[in-house]
């Protein structure tokens, strides 16, 4: 998995945000449009694109875009993580 | 002053859970076995099961333990074919899923209905058209809130299978009044399971939802199990076709 696809995966579950806006860097849980429904929206996403389970607490954990895409990417080579 | 007098009483009836194993569906087994039922548990994993057979009381009676999966049609045909006599059926046995609707295939609907609604239609189906209900008989299935209410957001799934259940249970309600079976369910608000605790919503999250249920609390499963125990009773005698509600006040 590369970065970038998994931003603009990323950048799809939000409603308002410019997709050309977040970066890996973006604090995802500060965009004005984030809510509780995103974040059902990202678990949901990383299951389908990813076959990853992630849970609420990956979420609130990871500050950057960039955060939760390491524990995809740490699930992913480790599934028992 | 000891009078004896107990309209909830469920001495002399045989009774199935299914779903034993866990959550709801264990409490309720392990209640009816103590308001005197003998008490038919059922559910996949078996040392599980077990541990609740061992959990129910007993004066007397000889409760039983059937291992089945209820998506399995060839598992289904074998836990009806063992099946004794029954006056009451708790078909409790059910998943959720908390996922927003844009996420919501044909596949995932597929798995949730299977479970929650196909699983205990047939089931209920069978036993009827069998004749393993007796005249009389009290069936009650497990909806919820979530079936009458968008109670939390990505619950969709969810909902509309118990939602559907809901529908078949009053048209059953109705059918098998002829034989005066009685078909009633029960729409639980959250109530606090390991079904709630797989992660999806945090703990945080939980707590704060508990907020907005006006008793200031999630339910526990025994607020449920009190429920079954008057709908399988001769206390509940004149009512089919009910979805109770027993939510904290949510649904105000």
């Amino acid at each position: 998995m590369n970065i970038q696809e998994f931003i603009d995966n990323f950048a799809a579950q939000l409603d308002d945000t410019d997709p050309e806006a977040i970066t890996a860097e973006t604090k995802f849980k500060e965009l004005e449009d984030w809510s509780s429904l995103t974040a059902l929206s990202i678990i949901a996403m990383i299951d389908d694109e990813y076959n990853i389970i992630v849970k609420g607490n990956d979420i609130i954990n990871s500050v950057t875009i960039q955060d939760l895409f390491n524990v995809v990417e740490k699930r992913i080579l480790d599934p028992k993580r | 002053m000891e009078t004896g007098y107990n309209p909830f009483s469920l001495e002399g009836k045989t009774v199935l859970v299914t779903g034993a194993s866990s959550g709801i569906g264990r409490e309720i087994a392990i209640a009816c076995s103590r308001m005197g039922a003998t008490v038919v548990v059922t559910a996949r994993n078996e040392e599980r099961l077990q541990a609740t057979l061992d959990s129910l009381e007993s004066s007397g009676q000889e409760h039983r333990l059937l291992v089945a999966d209820l998506t399995s049609s060839d598992e289904m045909t074998a836990l009806v074919a063992s099946l004794p006599s029954l006056d009451g059926a708790v078909l409790s046995a059910g998943n959720s899923t908390t996922l927003p609707l844009q996420f919501g295939s044909r596949d995932k609907f597929d798995e949730m209905f299977d479970v929650n609604f196909f699983a205990p239609v047939e089931l209920l189906r069978m036993m009827y058209k069998k004749k393993i209900l007796q005249k009389g008989a009290s069936v009650v299935l497990m909806a919820s809130i979530g079936g009458t209410h968008s109670f939390m957001p990505g619950n969709g799934v969810y909902g509309a299978s118990k939602a559907a259940l809901n529908s078949f249970m009053k048209y059953a309600a109705r059918e098998f009044a002829s034989r005066r079976v009685r078909v009633n369910s029960i729409c639980p608000g959250m109530v606090d399971t390991p079904l709630i605790h797989r992660g999806t919503i945090t703990e945080e999250q939980l707590a704060e939802d508990a907020k907005r249920y006006p008793l200031g609390r999630y339910g526990q499963p025994e607020d449920i199990a009190n429920g079954a125990i008057y709908l399988l009773s001769d206390a509940s005698s004149w009512l089919t076709g009910h979805d109770l509600v027993i939510d904290g006040g949510f649904s105000i």
